[in-house]
C-alpha cells in the first residue's frame, strides 16, 4: 500500500491533469466541428 | 389490569425517553435547513424534503432507516444502487444548455479549473487523517455537483453520505454568498470592468447533436469508471438538442427529475440520524466542504486573470469564478458582480459557457479521479 502524499500527489497530478487533458481535447474536437458543421442562417 | 394500562402508557410515552440529545440537535438542523429552503428560497426542491426527512428519522422508534422502513426502502432502492443521482443526470441534461460553451470552446479550460478544489481539498482530508477513499469522497464535495458526490459517497463511503451530500447542497445554495468576496478580493477594479464581445448564434444543430455523442465515446474511453455519470448527462442533453422525443425530454425535465429529486432528498435526510451525525469528523467534513468550494472559485478566477493577460484583456477574470458546476447560479453572480463595476457590461453569456464547461468539467473531474482510483488499485 503506498504512503498517502504518494496517493495525494498522484491524485493531483493525475487526476488533475487528466481533467484538464480531457477538456483540451473536448474544446479541440468541439472547435472543429463547429467547422465541419457550420451555422447556417436556415437553421433558424 | 393497572399494569396492563401503565404498559400501554409507556408506550406511548417511550418515544420520548428514548430521545437522544444528538436527536433533538439534528431535529434543530433539520428545521434550519427548512428555513433555509422555504423562507431563504436556498435550493428549497432539495433542502425541504432533506430537512424533513432529518426530522422524521430522528423520531426514536419509528424504525425509518431499519430493515423494512420506508426510508430504508427508497435509501436502498436508489440511492445504495445508484440510480437516483444517475436519473437526476438525465434531468439536468435536458434542461443544460450547453451551447454557450460550443459558441467559445476554450471556456471548456474554465471549467477544469474550477475542479482544483476537488484535489487540494482531498490533499487536506488526506493530511488530517482520512482514509484514502473518505478523503477521494470528501474531496468531491468541489465539484458542487449534488449527484456527483451522491453518486461516489454511495459507492466509496456509504458512512459519509449524509455529511457529503448535505455540503454539497447547502454549499452549492450558499454559491451567491460566498463567490463575491473571494472574485472582488482576487481582481482589480480594471480587470472587473472588462467588456466582452457578445457573439452571434454560431452553433449548428448537427454540431449541438454531435456534442453529446462525442463527448460520451471520448470521455467513456478516457475515463470508463465515470462512464454512468457521462453518460446519464449527455443522454439528456442528445434527447433535448434532437428535438426527437420531446415527450421523453419533458418527462426528464419535469416529472423523472421531480419524483427522484423528492425521494433523493428524503433518503439523504434520512442518513442524518443523531448518533450517527452529530461528532467532529461531520463538523470537519463540512469545513473541508467549504474549503473545496472557495478554492475552486480562487482556481477559476485565477485562471481568468491568466486568459485576461494572455487575450491582451478581452477576457474578464470573473468569469472564472462561473467554472464550476452550480448551473445556471454561477452564471447569474458572475453578471451580478461585473454589472456592478460597469452597468453596460452583460457578462451572462460568457459566463454560461463557462458555467456549463463547469458542468461537464465536474463530471469529467470525477470520472477521471474513479478511473484513476482503478487505475491504482484503490477500488
Amino acid at each position: 500500500m503506498m504512503d498517502k502524499w504518494t496517493f495525494g500527489i498522484t491524485m493531483l497530478v493525475v487526476g488533475m491533469g487528466g481533467t484538464i487533458c480531457t477538456l483540451i481535447i473536448f474544446s479541440l474536437i468541439m472547435s472543429a466541428l463547429k467547422k465541419i458543421f457550420p451555422y447556417k442562417k436556415e437553421e433558424e | 389490569m393497572f399494569d396492563a394500562m401503565m404498559g400501554g402508557i409507556s408506550g406511548l410515552v417511550a418515544g420520548f425517553v428514548h430521545l437522544h440529545w444528538s436527536n433533538v440537535v439534528m431535529m434543530c438542523i433539520g428545521g434550519v435547513l427548512l428555513y433555509l429552503g422555504i423562507k431563504k428560497d436556498f435550493e428549497p426542491l432539495l433542502l425541504v424534503p432533506i430537512g424533513f426527512g432529518c426530522i422524521i428519522v430522528n423520531i426514536p422508534l419509528a424504525d425509518l432507516m431499519e430493515k423494512e422502513g420506508f426510508l430504508r426502502i427508497i435509501y436502498d432502492a436508489g440511492v445504495i444502487t445508484e440510480l437516483f443521482p444517475l436519473l437526476i443526470f438525465v434531468g439536468i441534461g435536458a434542461m443544460t444548455d450547453f451551447r454557450p460553451v460550443l459558441e467559445n470552446p476554450y471556456t471548456f479550460l474554465l471549467g477544469a479549473a474550477g475542479q482544483f478544489g476537488i484535489f487540494l481539498t482531498l490533499l487536506l482530508a488526506l493530511a488530517l487523517g482520512f482514509p484514502y477513499k473518505d478523503a477521494v469522497t470528501i474531496g468531491i464535495i468541489g465539484a458542487c455537483d449534488g449527484p456527483t458526490v451522491i453518486y461516489v459517497a454511495s459507492q466509496y463511503a456509504q458512512h459519509l453520505l449524509g455529511p457529503v451530500s448535505v455540503a454539497a447542497y447547502s454549499y452549492m445554495s450558499l454559491v451567491p454568498v460566498l463567490q463575491p468576496p473571494i472574485m472582488r478580493v482576487l481582481t482589480t477594479q480594471k480587470e472587473r470592468v472588462t467588456v466582452m464581445k457578445t457573439h452571434q448564434k454560431t452553433v449548428s444543430k448537427t454540431t449541438a447533436m454531435l456534442f453529446p455523442i462525442i463527448i460520451t465515446i471520448i470521455g467513456g474511453l478516457i475515463a470508463p469508471k465515470g462512464l454512468p455519470l457521462l453518460a446519464t448527462i449527455m443522454l439528456g442533453n442528445l434527447m433535448k438538442e434532437s428535438g426527437a422525443v420531446s415527450r421523453l425530454t419533458k418527462a426528464s425535465e419535469n416529472e423523472i427529475s421531480n419524483i427522484v429529486t423528492l425521494l433523493l432528498g428524503i433518503s439523504i435526510g434520512a442518513t442524518m440520524s443523531g448518533p450517527v451525525f452529530v461528532k467532529p469528523t461531520t463538523i470537519v467534513i463540512l469545513c473541508l466542504g467549504l474549503v473545496a468550494i472557495c478554492l475552486d472559485t480562487v482556481c477559476g478566477v485565477l485562471f481568468g486573470k491568466v486568459l485576461y493577460y494572455v487575450t491582451g484583456g478581452k477576457v474578464n477574470p470573473l468569469i472564472g469564478a462561473a467554472g464550476i458546476s452550480a448551473f445556471p447560479m454561477s452564471a447569474r453572480v458572475v453578471q451580478k458582480e461585473g454589472q456592478k463595476y460597469n452597468k453596460k457590461n452583460y457578462l451572462l453569456m460568457h459566463a454560461m459557457g463557462a458555467n456549463a464547461g463547469g458542468q461537464v468539467g465536474s463530471v469529467m473531474a470525477a470520472a477521471v479521479m474513479l478511473s484513476v482510483l482503478k487505475g491504482m488499485g484503490i477500488i
